[in-house]
């Protein structure tokens, strides 16, 4: 005879019985001895299929069925068989949405995010939360073209974007989202169109305006979580210290040539972006996309992580970026990781705050633009058709093209010196003191760094910046030129 | 409804104090007599839930288990229940909790707040749903 133990969760299906004897060679006669017996039990221990259930665990003595010889096991007079449910639990994923706020989801829904609803790590208690999940995208170029088109296609309820900007030919290269004939149009409006006809069922806010101190609290706000696809220091401040004061997750990308860089600065749970960056670089030392440039994909990349990391938010579970950097140099394809702390001493998520409102906080300031501005007051500009039309007067005028070889490559300025910006000090001795020179670059920043440069080194003679760049010369003055 | 020994409590709550920031768990031995059980003892076990997640989930093993029933036997006593804790979180069964529970036992959830223990609740499930039991502490 066998002594076969049944668990109380078991005993409904015994009479109340917690001990019975039972005949049987294997661990397979005894329980189907006992559901001869009992033939509910069949139910509770088996499913459909009659496979044994995954939280019924079959133990021989002290020995789990699993590590000796699982249902033929062999069994003698006096053995005893216990069956052993497995117990587990917990308190739900740490998610930004509740239970209570889930949205229920159609029949139409269900086959759209099906691919969704099989992941165990999402189902539909998560896509439900998608669902009722605001989501505000702060740029809608590079970084936000692929935020706003995977979030529309996994079913976030809300996305509000907000740009104040239009489509530039410029722009097509990587903001995908976008098309050629949107060229002109606002990127908040071009960007709508887009998920519209990704999905339908998501609801679009556009904000055509540039996110301010004054409005920042009050948009994001009415969000769950904002991803920054920002292109500026004042803005990804701006949107840290708006989240930080609301509480709010700031899912942060950021991309320069080659290199992108990605983050959660959530200060609930861990740092915030003033504790990885306490002050931005000087302004104008860090060239933007406009003049570093940067690879068609690495935005769809950075974008696609960050549009990953609003998703675990929403959804809950997994490990996110809070705490960590992500760092992508797409060149040599290599991803870094590096540990953030949170800083005790941060002035917004620290112990001791010293900001605590938006629109007291001179963000210009902070981020050196005024200062740049004030400096930048005294260098002389030129326009493309003054200067053109001095050429062709037949003044003596030395230019100077301080782009880098590879720009050169792509349009040459005719007549022009050409001096790298590093050079210019050394090399002042090769301009004219008594003869005008003018600094042209592709935009009309270098070339005002570059009066500046020769400025600091001495140089006496009258300088001039090609006004908004080589780009205005292909504009206004000689139409064949391209424009980049 | 579950009759339990204020002592008892106190040991579940000083238990998930001591565990926070992660969870704790344990076995509830005692008798059952129609609808009304009475806890004898508890046995605390350690969490195996592992894979970093043990702030929020809990893990009892079969291994665990069966040692449990053996010793519920050798004392007369049975397994009536669980209890684990919810740091940060209120006393109330996760939907986690709902797919992982069996019937009549009673789960027992003690909601910890930044450290301090809070609200002890007691759920049985049945017909796939948890339902609120009463807690007697004597």
């Amino acid at each position: 005879m066998i002594k076969v133990l049944i668990p109380t969760t078991l005993r409904s299906f015994t009479d109340q019985n917690s001990e019975l004897q039972l005949e049987g060679a294997t661990v397979r006669e005894v329980i189907s001895a006992l559901a001869d017996e009992y033939p509910n039990t069949k139910k509770a221990i088996f499913d459909e299929n009659g496979v044994p259930r995954p939280f019924v665990n079959i133990f021989v003595g002290e020995n789990n069925i699993k590590k000796l010889n699982g249902y033929d096991t062999e069994l003698k007079d006096g053995d005893t068989v216990m069956l052993i449910p497995a117990i587990a639990g917990g308190a739900p994923e740490k998610s930004l949405i509740s239970e209570e706020r889930a949205e229920k989801l159609t029949n139409d829904e269900i086959m759209r995010y099906s691919r969704h609803l099989l992941l165990k790590e999402i189902g539909i208690k998560g896509q439900k939360k998608l669902k009722a999940a605001k989501v505000l995208i702060v740029g809608l170029g590079g970084l936000g073209t692929p935020l706003a088109q995977y979030l529309a296609a996994v079913g976030v309820g809300t996305l509000g974007l907000i740009d104040f900007d239009e489509v530039d030919s410029s722009n097509l290269q990587r903001q995908v989202i976008h098309g050629t004939r949107d060229v002109g149009r606002p990127k908040v409006a071009s960007a709508k169109d887009s998920i519209k006809q990704i999905n339908p069922l998501v609801k679009v806010e556009t904000y055509n305006t540039m996110l301010t101190a004054e409005n920042a609290l009050e948009i994001i706000e009415q969000y769950d979580v904002v991803a920054d696809a920002s292109d500026n220091y004042k803005t990804r401040y701006l949107v840290n210290d708006a989240c930080v004061l609301l509480g709010k997750p700031d899912v942060f990308g950021a991309m320069y040539q080659f290199e992108g860089q990605t983050s959660v600065y959530y200060a609930k749970e861990g740092p915030c972006y003033r504790c990885m960056y306490p002050a931005p670089p000087p302004a104008g030392l860090v060239p933007s996309c406009a003049e570093g440039g940067v690879i068609g994909v690495l935005p769809g990349i950075i974008g696609t992580i960050q549009a990953n990391e609003v998703i675990k938010l929403i959804v809950g579970g997994g490990e996110s970026l809070v705490g960590r950097l992500m760092v992508l140099d797409a060149w040599k394809m290599r991803f870094h990781e590096l540990k953030i702390d949170k800083d005790p001493d941060c002035p917004i998520c620290g112990k001791h705050k010293t900001i605590t409102e938006l629109e007291e906080y001179d963000y210009e300031e902070f981020c050196g633009i005024k200062k740049q501005q004030e400096e930048e007051a005294p260098v002389e500009s030129i326009t493309a058709k003054e200067l053109h039309r001095r050429i062709e007067a037949g003044e003596e005028i030395t230019i100077v093209d301080v782009r880098e070889p590879h720009e050169r490559a792509i349009v040459k300025f005719p007549n022009a010196k050409v001096i790298p910006i590093g050079q210019l000090a050394r090399r002042q001795n090769e301009l004219n003191p008594n003869i005008d020179t003018v600094f042209i670059c592709k935009e009309g920043k270098r070339s005002i760094l570059a009066v500046n440069t020769l400025r600091e080194a001495g140089y006496k003679g009258q300088m001039y910046n090609l006004k908004d760049g080589i780009n205005t010369w292909a504009r206004d003055v000689d139409k064949t030129m391209p424009q980049y | 409804m579950i009759v339990i020994e204020k002592s008892l409590l106190e040991k579940i709550e000083a238990e998930a104090e001591k565990s926070y920031p992660f969870e704790c768990c344990g076995i509830i031995f005692g008798s059952i007599e129609k609808n009304e059980k009475l806890a004898h003892s508890i046995k605390s076990i350690v969490n195996n839930f592992g894979s970093g997640e043990e702030h929020h989930r809990f893990l009892i093993t079969a291994e665990d288990m069966m040692r449990g029933e053996l010793y519920a036997r050798q004392n007369g006593l049975d397994i009536i229940g669980f209890y684990h804790s919810h740091p940060d979180h209120p006393a109330i069964p996760s939907d986690y909790d709902r797919d992982h529970a069996l019937p009549v036992y009673s789960y027992l959830i003690t909601s910890v707040k930044t450290g301090r223990a809070d609200i002890t609740a007691s759920y049985v499930l049945s017909d796939n749903k948890f339902t609120a039991e009463e807690i007697s502490a004597e």
